[in-house]
């Protein structure tokens, strides 16, 4: 039985509430991730990926709608102790390497900060120990720990980001577009990393990025969002080959591929946006596991469609 | 082919506080008309230096220690600062990553596409206004008569980029170098802006150099394509050479690290390590410390370039008639048998 480490119910958050320039970032979003595996919620600019994100860390105050984590409100999570265990359980590692880390603290002083405030070493010795530990497993090591963050390349203050989120043993970490700032190479050993500290500590992740081809490597399910609404939820594979949303097959079919043949065929779908039909649209399953944002006459409708991609491509094969 | 423009033994070198950064070290190539070719390398590799000496754009502490850059039977590298002012946006024009920082945020778009053609060429304000309206309807601007008074920041990132276009090409220039124009790009908004510079090179002949990390972006573009290391140029082919028949390591390196759709792989190909350091470049092959497929020769002595094609050449001892044979990745493999059943097909 799978345990449900994060639900997000209904999520909503706006800003500039009521105002001419109400933005509404996140609109009535609905997922959850269970606990040891891989949520990658996909976007382009704009989407409320990012935002998603932050509210559920508590950077946000939500506007509307329920966060819980390992059954407890996020929301209503008080005092001083109750609230250190929350950040020490969800971590985030950030987008820009060159913006989070702070640039007059050293390397280990920046890693060791979560260790101190939540009294994780009762020694110098043992504290120094850890960092250099992390140091390592993030394939840095212990001699970096007294240098800026200035003195590094992107892809380390990355792993330097990591190893502070891993410093406080989180059970769940949001990686906000962890490695688009990297080049490919780079990318790749920080993936690989990722994967494996997944294995090695259970860890639960949020993995937000806008590279669909990264995204379905390293994640179990993805949720597809566009314009503050999920569009389509499913497991790696499902939304990948069998992505049926019309924005999700925009997004699919506008990814070049390293390989020539493939893009000479390639014909991208364009996506009209969101029907302005005053239908009730919320995320529905039209199959085991894959729901898509539609209205209830739309359901049908898709999952024709979707049986139609399936058969389609058994007969290809 | 016309070689439009001809590279030869460029070697740059940056004065640093902590001393000479041999940042391109002996780069050759040339493009030809109406072709567009990539440049493909990861922060370091010297990419975007090789452009800018293109354009004479380099900062005060770099230096041209030899090599020619030669376009139209003169070499750029002994042009003057006003000889240049000519070339650059008329013959030459270049579209940077981040549109954001190449508007200029207190000019109207209308006068920003404009400023180019009135500058090169003795137009009037009106006349060149009308240019700058022809080219932002060409770019896709919607309703360009009304925002030609409109200000960058009026506009979202795939129109500002489509905006640097406009003003890259108003003047009809022969070359256009676009370093990494899409990077900063949504994937939807990518995919509008290389339909749009594969559409105008088709109606101008323009010659692309294009600039790039990711190389699904290169497989979509490209003719050919150079792929840069650490200040050199490692291997260089044709699209269908460089993707389906890559004989240098780093290549294979950067093929493996891509996540696609066949690969059913846990892990990724990852390359460990990172760049040398440029200060002082090791004496064999710079991409030795990383290369599994290293052989001992690639310490002590750089490989030279090694031809399988007219078009396809590449640096690595791994091509010596001597040298012993290796098993690449899984993934280059998949590669080499699509390449192995097209020559196949032309032969038969």
């Amino acid at each position: 039985m799978e345990k449900r480490l994060l639900e997000v119910n209904n999520l909503k958050q706006y800003f500039n509430t009521g105002s001419k320039n109400e933005v509404r970032a996140v609109n009535d979003v609905s997922f959850h991730i269970n606990e040891g595996e891989t949520f990658g919620l996909v976007g382009e600019s704009g989407s409320g990926k990012s935002t998603t994100g932050r509210t559920i860390i508590r950077l946000n105050q939500q506007t509307d709608g329920e966060i819980l984590f390992d059954g407890k409100d996020v929301a209503k999570i008080h005092g001083k102790a109750a609230l250190t265990e929350f950040r020490r359980d969800v971590q985030m590692i950030f987008q820009d390497p060159y913006a989070s880390l702070n640039p007059r603290m050293k390397v280990k002083e920046i890693i060791a900060e979560g260790i101190d405030v939540n009294g994780l070493a009762k020694t110098p010795k043992e504290r120094d120990k850890i960092v250099n530990d992390l140091l390592e497993t993030v394939g840095l090591n212990p001699s970096h720990g007294t240098r800026y963050p200035h003195e590094f390349s992107g892809g380390q203050r990355q792993r330097i980001g990591i190893a502070r989120a891993l410093a406080v043993r989180p059970r769940f970490i949001i990686c906000d577009e962890p490695i688009s700032a990297l080049d490919v190479s780079i990318q790749a050993q920080v993936v690989n990393l990722l994967q494996d500290l997944q294995k090695e500590h259970n860890l639960t992740y949020l993995f937000i990025a806008h590279d669909l081809s990264m995204v379905k490597h390293i994640s179990d399910r993805i949720g597809v969002m566009n314009n503050g609404h999920l569009l389509e939820v499913g497991t790696s594979d499902e939304i990948y080959h069998y992505g049926v949303h019309p924005y999700t097959e925009s997004l699919l079919s506008a990814i070049p591929m390293p390989d020539p043949d493939h893009e000479r065929q390639r014909r991208r779908i364009k996506y009209q946006t969101e029907p302005h039909d005053g239908k009730a649209r919320s995320l529905r399953e039209i199959a085991s596991g894959h729901y898509i944002y539609s209205s209830e006459d739309e359901v049908a409708y898709y999952k024709k469609k979707l049986q139609h991609l399936k058969s389609e491509k058994a007969m290809a094969v | 082919m016309e070689k439009i423009l001809e590279v030869n033994n460029l070697t740059i070198s940056f004065d640093t506080y902590a001393g000479k950064v041999r940042a391109i070290r002996g780069v050759d190539f040339d493009l030809n008309k109406g072709e567009t070719l990539a440049i493909v390398g990861e922060s370091g590799s010297g990419k975007s230096v090789t452009t800018r000496t293109i354009m004479r754009l380099l900062s005060s502490n770099a230096n041209i220690d030899e090599g020619q850059i030669l376009f139209k039977g003169q070499n750029i590298v002994d042009k003057s600062e006003k000889e240049m002012q000519k070339i650059r946006g008329r013959e030459i024009a270049m579209i940077f990553q981040d549109p954001m920082t190449s508007l200029d945020p207190t000019m109207t778009i209308g006068k920003q596409v404009a400023e180019s053609l009135r500058k090169h060429k003795k137009v009037s304000k009106k006349e060149s206004l009308q240019e700058a309206l022809d080219l932002l309807n060409l770019v896709g601007i919607p309703d360009a008569e009304k925002r030609l008074k409109n200000y960058p920041h009026q506009f979202s990132g795939g129109q500002r980029q489509r905006i640097v276009i406009a003003i890259a090409l108003i003047c009809n220039p022969e070359i256009l170098i676009a370093d990494e124009p899409t990077t900063a790009l949504d994937v939807t908004i990518q995919a509008q802006i290389l339909e749009l510079l594969k559409e105008i090179q088709e109606k101008i002949e323009t010659s692309i150099i294009f600039i790039t990390h990711d190389l699904g972006v290169v497989a979509n573009v490209a003719d050919r394509v150079a792929v840069m290391y650490a200040g050199k140029i490692i291997e260089v082919g044709t699209a269908e050479e460089i993707f389906y028949n890559p004989q240098h390591p780093y290549t294979w390196g950067l093929l493996g690290s891509m996540p696609t759709l066949e690969s059913e792989d846990d892990r990724l190909y990852a390359i460990p390590g990172s760049p040398p350091d440029l200060l002082d470049p090791p004496k064999g092959d710079a991409f030795y410390p990383r290369n599994e497929f290293a052989l001992k020769i690639d310490a002590e002595m750089e490989p030279p370039f090694f031809e399988l094609s007219n078009t396809h050449k590449a640096a690595t001892w791994l091509l010596a008639p001597q040298a012993p044979a290796v098993n690449p990745p899984a993934e280059i493999q998949r590669r080499w048998d699509i390449f192995r059943k097209k020559q196949n097909q032309y032969s038969a």
